[in-house]
């Protein structure tokens, strides 16, 4: 029919090898979709437990950052013989004059003072409510605000008028402020200017009702020393400014005072994640791994069953190297495709999980772009083998012994 | 390796014939022998020659165990013979590699099978198409000769039915068309009509002498001795040898089932 001339193998052009790779798919579609969820777990697993910890640290950092890196406590600490120390009432005006100081605001514990709804509550159902004399300036110091009514102001911090932490507004029964809203604070009515928003870098103050420092002297005995003092730094001094901070709000007693970095804990917490994190990278590992063994097992069956269709192909003139590519490609889009479903279930419980917390979403691409790259490896691993016996199986055996 | 051939039939077929002018023969099987390496070792073919000239619609026949499966892939090229040669369109068919066989076959050789081999999950049309698929023609290219192939076969209504919504014959038809649509050398067909009952069978070897009108070289094994008296040349094999080759100027039956074959 034709002169002779030898007819040299062509390759498959990429749209033919899709579609005679996904034919093992299309036509067995629930067994190709179980042997994908395994990889699908793991590489979900892996993406889930990489986007969490970005978005909580992303959360935290957000937080820090909203907060403040450079805020620093003064607290009273205790003495060598274990006595407690307290802070000397100018120890204040003493740190304001460190040079990269900004701001220094200060509470004070007023002992032996409760608060109650009113005088008919039973004096022990004291709610554990501490009562604390605050500086004017507090709330911006600590990054807080005021969520109803006023905070304390020169006038009414020599009066008896107290504002709510958020937390003691709550256990008071006071979600609103009305003009004449009274407590019962150490024996006397005190009027209610106004509630907290709740604080995350000073949590002390949620669970008080502040007073101010001239009304807290007149009306409830208060010794005048502070109890913690709020230290903003300018953020390059940060370290500085720590480092002599003791010796200056008690230059007596140096040894008597606590210094912390409050940002310094946050840090720390999100750092602390990366143990666990490991972990959790491992059960995904070990999770693709039993996939990988799957995929390979399902092919390895495939390639048995379909022994017709391979003596089919190399009747119709395909060569070893064009069934070994086909079945390759059908590994490699099984786990593909596994991957890819993962990798949707990662980020979609990232998301789901961020947004309950607040956090803004990351998925790093490291943990997306590796799911799909170790599903690729997965399934040109655990294809290669059923690829080469598939090669290897003669056409005339493949055809005739069905 | 002698060959054998009795003078059964009208007249004897000269194997490498002068009177086809310049056109070589499309295959020629010479003194192929094949042994299989098992315990004790099978002699399939002891010694076969013959040749097979374009248009030529051939049976080979023989009861099971004759050898005639083994000759099918040795002409199919999908096995090679212990000794002897094998040309196809000229080209010995020992002196290429494995993957230059494949696209031999695949330009070449167009094969049927009794099980039919379709694809369920793809089209007639797609089923046929394939038949290109590796030989580097575009799809929509493979589809234009597939319907033309469809045609051929009488089943250009039915491209986008399924193998499964087809009868048995009608897929023997789309495996046909399948082999065809490359326009091969030469057809290759193994017991097409073994899985089809009488009445079909007929209709599938009168499809068979149709294409030969056209010029189509088929080759086609059968155990069945109707079916091979119903074909121009029957090439009879017993125990690995050949034991007749005949060619009938009107083979039995021809006339009924091809109205306008020739006389």
């Amino acid at each position: 029919m034709t002169a002779p001339q030898i007819a040299l193998p062509q390759r498959l052009r990429p749209s033919d090898l899709a579609r005679i790779a996904s034919v093992g798919l299309r036509t067995r579609k629930l067994r190709a979709s179980l042997s994908a969820l395994g990889i699908a777990i793991g590489v979900a697993a892996i993406v889930a437990v990489l986007g969490l910890s970005s978005s909580s640290s992303a959360g935290l950092l957000a937080e820090i950052g909203k907060l403040g890196t450079n805020l620093l406590t003064v607290t009273p600490g205790q003495s060598l013989t274990g006595q407690a120390v307290q802070l000397p009432t100018a120890a204040p005006g003493m740190i304001s004059r460190i040079g990269p100081v900004t701001r220094v605001e200060d509470t004070g514990s007023v002992t032996g003072v409760n608060v109650y709804r009113s005088p008919l509550i039973p004096a022990i159902d004291t709610n554990a409510l501490g009562v604390q004399a605050a500086s004017l300036g507090l709330l911006p110091v600590v990054r807080t605000s005021i969520a109803q009514g006023h905070y304390l102001n020169a006038a009414t911090a020599r009066e008896p008028v107290a504002v709510l932490g958020a937390a003691a507004a709550q256990l008071l029964g006071i979600n609103r402020v009305f003009s004449g809203e009274r407590i019962w604070l150490g024996g006397q009515w005190f009027y209610v200017a106004g509630i907290l928003s709740p604080s995350v870098l000073a949590p002390g103050i949620d669970n008080s009702v502040l007073v101010g420092f001239p009304a807290a002297d007149r009306y409830l005995g208060f010794d005048g020393h502070p109890s913690t003092v709020y230290v903003r730094a300018q953020t390059d001094q940060v370290d500085a400014v720590h480092n002599v901070l003791a010796a200056t709000a008690n230059p007596e007693n140096p040894g008597g005072v606590d210094v912390s970095q409050p940002s310094a804990a946050l840090v720390a917490q999100a750092d602390a994640q990366s143990a666990l994190n490991n972990l959790f990278l491992g059960l995904g590992a070990v999770a693709l791994l039993v996939g990988a063994v799957g995929v390979a097992n399902i092919m390895i069956i495939s390639v048995l069953e379909r022994r017709s269709e391979i003596g089919l192909r190399r009747a119709l003139g395909a060569t070893k190297g064009h069934i070994r590519i086909q079945f390759l490609a059908e590994a490699i889009l099984l786990s593909l495709i596994g991957g890819a479903v993962g990798v949707g279930l990662g980020v979609l419980s990232t998301a789901v999980y961020a947004s309950t917390k607040g956090w803004t979403v990351v998925v790093p691409t490291v943990a997306w772009a590796g799911g799909l790259g170790s599903a690729l490896l997965i399934g040109a691993v655990a294809g290669l083998l059923p690829a080469l016996r598939a090669a290897r199986m003669s056409p005339t055996e493949a055809l005739w012994t069905v | 390796m002698t060959t054998l051939r009795s003078a059964l039939g009208e007249s004897r077929h000269p194997c490498h014939d002068d009177t086809q002018g310049s056109t070589p023969p499309v295959l020629e099987i010479d003194a192929v022998t094949k042994t299989y390496p098992s315990q004790p070792p099978v002699q399939a073919l002891r010694g076969v020659s013959f040749a097979v000239n374009q248009g030529e619609l051939i049976a080979i026949v023989g009861p099971s165990g004759s050898g005639k499966t083994t000759l099918l892939h040795v002409m199919g090229t999908l096995d090679l013979p212990s000794t002897g040669t094998v040309r196809l369109t000229g080209l010995d068919v020992a002196a290429l590699a494995d993957r230059d066989l494949a696209a031999l076959r695949a330009t070449q050789i167009g094969f049927v099978f009794q099980q039919f081999f379709l694809a369920e999950h793809q089209t007639v049309l797609d089923n046929v198409a394939d038949g290109l698929l590796y030989t580097g023609v575009r799809q929509a290219r493979r589809r234009e000769q597939a319907r033309e192939a469809l045609r051929l076969v009488g089943l250009a209504d039915r491209p986008t039915a399924r193998p499964t919504q087809l009868s048995g014959g009608q897929r023997q038809r789309v495996a046909i068309a399948r082999a065809l649509v490359g326009q091969p050398a030469i057809v290759l067909a193994d017991e097409p009509t073994g899985n089809l009952d009488s009445a079909t069978g007929q209709s599938i070897l009168a499809l068979f002498h149709e294409l030969h009108e056209r010029g189509v070289t088929i080759v086609l094994i059968t155990h069945d001795q109707h079916v091979a008296e119903r074909m121009p040349r029957q090439i009879e094999m017993l125990d690995g040898h050949i034991v007749a080759d005949t060619i009938r100027d009107r083979p039995l039956g021809g006339p009924v089932l091809i109205p306008g074959a020739r006389p």
